[in-house]
C-alpha cells in the first residue's frame, strides 16, 4: 500500500515532466539556448579570440558546458516557485507522502533536462569539430564531474525557488547572480585577456575552476593561469571538492528552507 | 449553555452513528493559533462524533481557515490541543493524513495537467497502484460531473469545475475524515444542490466532514452541529435548531411608501416582533425577527388597520449579518456579566 521514497519522488517528477510537455517551450533555456551560444560563439566571438595551445572551437565547449549548467538554476527555481504560489502545496502536503519527495521529484525531473542539454551540447561540440584529447577514463570522470556539478546547481536553484517571493522574482535574481559569475571567468576568453582586478576576480571564481577542471579533463586547451591561487592551480581536485560541498550544501538548506517555508 | 452540547435533533431514525465507521472522530481543546500579534483562532473546543457533520461559520477571517489548517496538519496550533480520527495532529501528523481529506478554500489542483491525471496523481500519493488510482478517478469525475472534461487541463476549468475537482481530490483517498473549506463558493445553484446530495451520502456511509462555510442554509442544511466564530472566538455551538431558536426565526422586511410612516411601522410590527425594530430610512424598510407561528395575512392586517401605506412586505431567513449582530451582541453581554 505505501510508497518507497523512489516511487514517491517519481511521480513528482512525472508531474514535472508532464508540464513539460503541456508546455514544451520550458525546455528552450537547456536546449536551444546552449545551442545559440555554441553556433554565435564558434562562429561570430570566436574568430576575435585569441587562445594559446589550441583552436578556440575546442576552448569553448567547456566553458559553454559549465555555464548552461549554471543558468539551469532557473528552471527549479521557476517551478517550485509557481507551486508555493499557487497553492498545490497544500495538497500534496495533506497527502500521505514524504516531504522529502516533493523536493527529490523537482531534482529527478530537472536532471533529466541537464542531461539533456549536456547531450546538447557536447553534440553540436562535435559538430563544429570539439575533440577529446585524453584517456577515456579521464573524459568519464569529466562527465561525472558534469553530472554532479548539474546536481548541486539544481538544489541551489530549488532552494532559490522557496526563498523568492514570486516566480516572476526569478529571473531577475538570477540574472544578476548568475549572469556575471559565469561572464567574469574563463568561460569564453582567456583569463591573461582581462584587466588585471578581473584577472583576479575571474581567478577565485568557482566557474572558472570548474570549467578549467572540464578542459583538462577532456585534453583541450587550457588558457595559461597568471593569478596563483589554489583552486585554479589545482582545477579536478578543486572542482570535486566546489561541487560535491555544493550537492551537499544546497541538499540541506533546500530541505531545510523548505520544511521552514511550509510550516506555520 | 450551548457550549456543553453534542445532541443531535436530526431525524433518529436515519441515525447516522449506526453506520460503520472506524472511528474518524475529531476533538479540540483549546486550541488557538496567533500570527505576530494577532490571534486567529482562539478557545476552540470541538467534538464530532464519527459519521456528523459539523459546520464552521463566520466571516472571511473569522478563524473558520485556521482551524481547518491545523485539524489537517497543515498549520502548528500555537496552543491546545486536538485529534482526529483519534490521532493527534501534531504528533501524529503523518498518520493523521492518512485518514484525511482536504479540499481547500484556494484551488490546490494543477492547472497544466488534465482533471483526470490530476486525481490519478493524487491516488498513487495515497500509495495506490496505477490501475487503482485512475479507476478511482474516473469514478470521481463521473460522480462530480466532470466525465466530459477529464482529458481537458485543469487551467480551461471554470471556477465552478476546479471547486468540484478539488472535492474529487479529497475523495480520492476515501477518507474517514473530509474537510471541506468553503465547498460551494462559486458553484451555480444545481452543483450545490448535488454536492450537498454527495455528501449527505458520505455521512450515511459513516464518514465526518467538517466544512466551513458563509451560507446560514448551508450549515442549516449539512451540519448536525453548528460552531460560529468570530475574529478567532467561538462565539456560539449548538445544533441548527438551538441557534435558530436563539437568534429568532424569520425576518420580516416592510416597505413603506415615506419615511413619516418607518415608526408608526415599526410600532405596528412590535406585537409580532422577537425583538426591537431596526430601520433602513434609505429603502424607506423596517425589518424585524418575528415569533414563531406568526402569519404574514396578520401582520398586513394590523399595518392595515394602523392605516400605514405598506409597499412590500417580505418574509425571509436571517442573514449572516444579522446572526452574527445577534449571537455577538450575546455573547459580548454575556462577557460582560461574567467580567
Amino acid at each position: 500500500m505505501s510508497n518507497t521514497l523512489l516511487t514517491e519522488s517519481r511521480i513528482f517528477a512525472r508531474r514535472n515532466l508532464e508540464h513539460i510537455r503541456q508546455v514544451p517551450e520550458k525546455l528552450t533555456n537547456v536546449t536551444i539556448q546552449p545551442l545559440m551560444f555554441v553556433l554565435l560563439f564558434a562562429y561570430v566571438f570566436g574568430g576575435a579570440i585569441k587562445v594559446g595551445g589550441g583552436g578556440y572551437k575546442e576552448y569553448l565547449i567547456g566553458g559553454i558546458l559549465i555555464q548552461t549548467l549554471a543558468f539551469a538554476m532557473m528552471g527549479p527555481a521557476m517551478s517550485i516557485a509557481t507551486d508555493l504560489q499557487e497553492g498545490v502545496i497544500d495538497r500534496f502536503r495533506s497527502l500521505p507522502s514524504r516531504r522529502s519527495a516533493y523536493l527529490l521529484g523537482h531534482y529527478m525531473a530537472e536532471m533529466l533536462g541537464s542531461l539533456l542539454t549536456i547531450v546538447i551540447l557536447l553534440g553540436t561540440g562535435l559538430i563544429v569539430g570539439w575533440r577529446t584529447h585524453a584517456p577515456f577514463l579521464h573524459v568519464v570522470e569529466a562527465l561525472l564531474l558534469l553530472l554532479v556539478f548539474a546536481s548541486a546547481i539544481i538544489w541551489v536553484g530549488l532552494w532559490m525557488g522557496i526563498l523568492v517571493r514570486s516566480p516572476d522574482a526569478v529571473m531577475g535574481v538570477g540574472f544578476v547572480v548568475v549572469f556575471p559569475i559565469t561572464f567574469i571567468s574563463n568561460a569564453f576568453v582567456p583569463i591573461e585577456s582581462l584587466p588585471n582586478i578581473l584577472q583576479w576576480v575571474a581567478s577565485v571564481n568557482p566557474v572558472s575552476v570548474l570549467i578549467a577542471a572540464v578542459r583538462t579533463l577532456f585534453g583541450n586547451p587550457v588558457a595559461p593561469v597568471t593569478k596563483h591561487v589554489w583552486p585554479i592551480d589545482h582545477p579536478v581536485g578543486a572542482a570535486w571538492l566546489y561541487s560535491l560541498a555544493l550537492v551537499a550544501l544546497g541538499w540541506v538548506i533546500a530541505q531545510r528552507r523548505y520544511r521552514a517555508r511550509t510550516t506555520d | 449553555m450551548y457550549e456543553t452540547s453534542v445532541q443531535h435533533t436530526k431525524d433518529p431514525a436515519t441515525t447516522k452513528r449506526a453506520a460503520p465507521s472506524s472511528g474518524g472522530g475529531i476533538t479540540a481543546t483549546g486550541l488557538g493559533k496567533r500570527f505576530g500579534d494577532l490571534w486567529a483562532l482562539r478557545n476552540l473546543d470541538l467534538r464530532v462524533e464519527p459519521g456528523t457533520v459539523l459546520g464552521l461559520l463566520g466571516h472571511n477571517g473569522a478563524g473558520k481557515t485556521t482551524a481547518i489548517r491545523i485539524l489537517t496538519t497543515l498549520s502548528q496550533p500555537t496552543e491546545g490541543s486536538a485529534t482526529v480520527a483519534g490521532l493527534d495532529v501534531v504528533r501524529d501528523s503523518a498518520a493523521v493524513r492518512n485518514r484525511i481529506g482536504v479540499a481547500s478554500q484556494q484551488s490546490t489542483v494543477d492547472g497544466l495537467m488534465s482533471g483526470r491525471l490530476n486525481l490519478q496523481t493524487i491516488g498513487r500519493l495515497h500509495g495506490m497502484s496505477k490501475a487503482a488510482a485512475r479507476q478511482r478517478g474516473d469514478e470521481l469525475l463521473e460522480q462530480l460531473d466532470l466525465t466530459d472534461f477529464a482529458t481537458a487541463l485543469v487551467k480551461t476549468y471554470s471556477g465552478g469545475m476546479r471547486r468540484r475537482l478539488d472535492v474529487a481530490a479529497s475523495l480520492m483517498g476515501a477518507p474517514d475524515v473530509l474537510f471541506l473549506d468553503e465547498p460551494t463558493t462559486g458553484l451555480d445553484p444545481r452543483s450545490r444542490g448535488d454536492l450537498w446530495q454527495m455528501l449527505a451520502d458520505l455521512v450515511r456511509e459513516g464518514t465526518t466532514i467538517i466544512l466551513t462555510t458563509q451560507y446560514l442554509e448551508e450549515a442549516d442544511r449539512m451540519a448536525d452541529d453548528i460552531v460560529v466564530l468570530d475574529h478567532g472566538e467561538t462565539v456560539a455551538h449548538g445544533t441548527p435548531a438551538e441557534l435558530k431558536a436563539r437568534i429568532g426565526d424569520d425576518r420580516l422586511d416592510i416597505k413603506v411608501a415615506a419615511a413619516s410612516e418607518l415608526v408608526a411601522a415599526a410600532g405596528a410590527l412590535s406585537a409580532f416582533a422577537e425583538s426591537d425594530a431596526t430601520f433602513d430610512a434609505e429603502q424607506l424598510i423596517v425589518t424585524a425577527p418575528i415569533k414563531t407561528g406568526v402569519r404574514v395575512i396578520d401582520v398586513v392586517r394590523a399595518l392595515d388597520e394602523a392605516g400605514i401605506d405598506a409597499v412590500d412586505i417580505t418574509r425571509r431567513e436571517a442573514t449572516l449579518d444579522e446572526v452574527f449582530l445577534a449571537l455577538t451582541s450575546d455573547h459580548h453581554n454575556r462577557e460582560e456579566l461574567t467580567a
